[in-house]
């Protein structure tokens, strides 16, 4: 049997096994429900017991579960926040637990702003549902009617003055009933918790050096191991020999698996010392071709695509179509093409894992976004019943998407394999980080749009050329190191799919009425260098394309990009948040100081999340073509608000970020190696060009539903930039990342 | 292999151990002590600043064979969760955190600043932490909560006087 041969069929197994749910996860798609009812609200439906995501205690003590993790977007205290609330007890007396594959429900992947969407919204109504329990219990006991009792400060209170507490009333599996689909939730106008800038629980341990990252484990009697990578994507081992690495202080193990190579020793610095020792003395056949980086625009949009409409939307009245309104009489066709390169997740901690394996069980404690995902795959990979595999999540460094982290998991999974017994710590060395991450593909878009005579867009066609912007594990296939063993697991074969919230097409679908309205992907099966989600997926170079084509358009209109906009937006939170920004900025058609300029940008992300309008004001040196914000303000409606200050730094954060993308990176790779091995050779933000102020401004929208926040800025961001520096130069950017060389060509014409 | 004496954070340890081998690893695994994180190796971004002798250093640099002598004060030296220092109650009252992994190198980096500039503009602020490197995007709270402990400082003092 071949390796793909055996591949093929460990993925069918797989599939038809309890792998069945983790695959449609990956699809978006939800198990059917057994019977046929309203779906239950948030995460319910897929674990729909009260009790696993509720605990309570004998002595009253409450646990609450969640299978979201902690990136460092604060859920971990929303989710507090959101329980202290429904159960009438202080956020700081519950305990969390966060995603755990022997003791959390199976959330999938904490990915696309949809934590509390799902997790929160799940808490929320389970830990209402507890509340009302206990009071019917209690009720019972007391033989009063429940109207006459209440919860308060994890006691249940009746109106004659009895009380009890919390761990009285759970006795013999009171928690294992199934949600009901209708919850009493606490009323918006009574919130103690939710809807207030409670401080986050993580911050005092990470200002302190309390343990914090899974970096920061050490478990009894844990090696340190490191990995030794090829030289290029898809080079091959072809000589080995370990003994003079074997031979070094503090060396026990050389682990080599076809291409996977890894080294373990007693002290850190000990496998760092043989991990480069065993790099200088191996030799690589170096692997297949890279794209040629100066002509990647065309590389791409040459590339075999299996193109899917996104959207064809004609105007219902006047039987007009794309093809008759860019030829109607008066219209002015105006176009563009746009370009974004692969771009890092570039997480300042390289990732990292702690494995250990007693012979039969595997426990995995890594930072992996889908611990449950990550748990099959490895299983897959180690040819274990998923059942032997734990994997537990603990922080690490930011990941944005898919970085390392799954498969420094996997890595340290080999390891310890090989060392039974033994807890193996494996970090990445940065270059590994840099060189060896999932990258955000890169894009190309190209638009046309007609303008009529009366300034007002009548016709709207978007291409895009992109990889798929999901290949995280779940089959073994999207493990690096599984890819490397000898019996080597294939990456699965991508398809084309159009879904509402979209992936390499993420906010492809600009939501301003145009009456005639054709989208494409052009999606590209071929993955010349490996790439995967990055924060917001295709929604940044969506975003950035749209809302820098909208000024190109309201330049030609002769109009006010804000007017412009509003011109062609209906949705009435999406005109309130445009709204906002603008006059938060005192946005004007005022001239500006010589070589300053204002640019705004407006999406929903995902079309169906938080909406966020973006204005700022940058200053250019067109001599040596800097280019720096100056100052920015956001408008944000995310629905009910759960924690403001989270949505606030989660929204600066993702300003900076897209900034950061937006005028420094670009991944750098010659003929067969990717280049940017480190900071120097992938430059990002430093504090120099940090911007003198950026303000967030929230819209409260109680008892709305949680609209998710963490990637609302990213896109928005990107084009509010570009269209500053458009007005500021008078010359457009429309390749990323707006480097010094290119503004400074472009300021010069 | 030789051994070290190391002053850190006022406590002298005796540390085993090949001669050359970075503080960086001496203070995370033989020491317990979490705050320096391994970022680059490479002195590009900043996780893994302490501070010696009052300057901030890149302990992923620094062989423990050049600190004999010298006095090494780490995040863990100026407070606890249950006790923060002055620093620490500055970025937990701006929440000048995301992830959290380069703020023990940014807050050593501002520790340096504020031992010798008690009234530090912004633009010294922004010069000093220029060689510290932030992901996530947290720059404006780290900048405000550098600018805060710099208050906060002054107003300790300034009671101790009085």
């Amino acid at each position: 049997m071949t390796a793909a041969d055996r591949s093929t069929v460990k993925r069918r197994e797989f599939v038809l096994g309890g792998g069945a749910l983790i695959f449609s996860f990956s699809l978006g798609v939800r198990a059917p429900p057994a019977r046929e009812a309203a779906p239950l609200p948030g995460s319910l439906s897929r674990a729909p017991y009260l009790d696993a995501w509720i605990r309570i205690d004998a002595a009253g003590k409450i646990t609450v579960f969640t299978g979201k993790v902690e990136l460092g977007q604060g859920i971990k205290t929303a989710i507090l926040q959101i329980a202290a609330e429904e159960l009438q007890v202080p956020p700081l007396s519950i305990q969390l637990i966060t995603a755990d594959t022997n003791l959390t429900a199976n959330e999938g992947y904490t990915a696309g702003s949809h934590s509390l969407q799902d997790s929160g919204t799940a808490v929320r109504n389970a830990a209402a549902q507890v509340r009302e329990l206990l009071i019917e219990t209690a009720a019972q006991r007391w033989q009063i009617d429940v109207a006459r009792v209440a919860a308060d400060q994890g006691r249940i209170v009746a109106a004659d003055g009895r009380s009890t507490h919390y761990g009285e009333l759970v006795a013999d599996n009171l928690l294992h009933v199934q949600a009901r689909e209708e919850s009493k939730l606490v009323a918006p106008n009574q919130f103690r918790f939710i809807g207030k800038s409670i401080q986050r629980v993580d911050i005092p341990p990470k200002v302190t050096g309390a343990a914090a990252y899974v970096q920061d484990m050490r478990l009894p009697g844990m090696v340190h191991a490191r990995v030794v990578r090829p030289p290029s994507p898809g080079a091959t081992l072809t000589e080995f020999d370990p003994t003079q690495v074997e031979s070094m202080p503090g060396v026990l193990k050389v682990v080599r698996d076809g291409n996977f190579l890894a080294v373990a020793a007693s002290q850190e610095f000990q496998a760092v010392q043989a991990m480069r020792k065993l790099a200088s003395s191996v030799r690589w056949q170096e692997g297949h071709a890279l794209p040629p980086q100066a002509h990647l625009a065309s590389f791409l949009t040459n590339l075999p695509a299996d193109s899917a409409t996104v959207l064809e939307q004609n105007a219902a009245s006047g039987g007009s179509d794309l093809k008759s309104a860019f030829a109607a009489a008066g219209s002015r066709t105006i176009a563009a093409t746009y370009t974004r390169p692969y771009q890092a997740h570039a997480s300042i901690g390289p990732s990292c894992a702690v494995a250990r394996f007693d012979g039969e069980f595997m426990t995995l404690w890594n930072h992996s976004q889908g611990v449950f995902p990550n748990r099959a795959a490895v299983a897959e990979m180690l040819a274990l019943p998923q059942e032997k595999v734990r994997g537990i999540h603990v922080e690490g460094s930011g990941c944005y998407g898919h970085n390392g982290a799954d498969d420094a998991a996997a890595d340290a999974a080999l390891i310890a394999k090989a060392l039974p017994g033994v807890p193996v710590r494996v970090q990445w060395m940065r270059e590994q980080e840099q060189l060896w991450e999932p990258y955000g593909p890169a894009m190309v878009t190209k638009v046309r749009a007609a303008l009529d005579v009366t300034g007002r867009i009548i016709a709207w066609d978007y291409e895009l050329w992109s990889n798929p912007h999901g290949t995280r594990p779940g089959p073994a296939g999207e493990l690096l190191p599984a890819r490397s063993l000898k019996h080597a697991f294939i990456p699965q074969t991508p398809h084309v799919q159009i879904a509402p919230e979209g992936n390499g097409d993420r906010n492809a679908i600009p939501l301003y009425d145009f009456p005639n309205k054709h989208v494409v992907w052009h999606f590209l099966k071929d993955m010349p260098i490996r790439v995967s989600a990055l924060r917001s997926l295709g929604a940044y170079m969506n975003v950035f394309s749209i809302e820098s084509f909208m000024d190109e358009l309201a330049l030609a209109a002769g109009a006010d990009p804000v007017e412009f906009r509003l011109r062609h937006l209906s949705d009435a939170r999406a005109r309130e948040v445009v709204a906002l920004a603008a006059a938060k900025f005192d946005w004007t058609r005022a001239a500006m100081p010589r070589n300053h300029g204002r640019g705004f940008a407006f999406a929903r992300y995902k079309n169906l999340a938080a909406y966020c309008a973006i204005a700022c004001e940058v200053e250019i040196e067109p001599d040596i073509g800097r280019i720096r914000m100056v100052r920015a303000v956001a408008a944000v409606d995310a629905g009910e608000i759960v924690n403001p200050d989270g949505i606030r730094n989660q929204t600066e954060g993702g300003i900076l970020q897209s900034m950061s993308w937006t005028l420094y990176e670009a991944v750098q790779f010659d003929a067969t190696r990717i280049t940017s091995a480190d900071w120097s050779t992938y430059p990002i933000l430093r504090f120099a060009a940090v911007p003198d102020s950026i303000d967030v401004h929230l819209i409260p929208r109680p008892g709305q539903p949680f609209l998710g926040a963490g990637e609302a800025a990213q896109g928005p961001a990107s084009a509010a930039l570009a269209n500053a520096v458009a007005n500021a130069a008078g010359q457009r950017l429309r390749d990323i990342p707006f480097s010094r060389e290119r503004a400074k060509a472009a300021f010069a014409t | 292999m030789g051994a070290a004496a190391l002053n850190i954070n006022g406590h002298v340890v005796e540390i085993d151990g090949d001669p050359r081998t970075p503080l960086l690893y001496v203070l995370r695994n033989d020491l317990g002590l979490n705050a320096a994180k391994f970022g680059c190796g490479l002195g590009q971004c900043g996780a893994c600043t302490v501070v010696v002798d009052g300057e901030a250093v890149f302990s992923c640099l620094t062989p423990i064979q050049r600190l004999k002598g010298r006095k090494i004060t780490t995040l863990e030296g100026l407070g606890s969760a249950a006790r923060p220092g002055v620093l620490q109650r500055a970025f937990i009252e701006e929440q000048a955190a995301q992830c959290g992994y380069c703020i023990a190198g940014m807050m050593m980096r501002a520790h340096a600043l504020l031992q010798s500039n008690a009234r530090p503009s912004d633009g010294e602020i922004r010069t000093a932490l220029e060689s510290n490197l932030c992901r996530c995007g947290t720059h404006m709270r780290i900048l405000a909560a550098v600018k805060r402990a710099a208050e906060l400082l002054r107003e300790t003092s300034s009671e101790g006087r009085a």
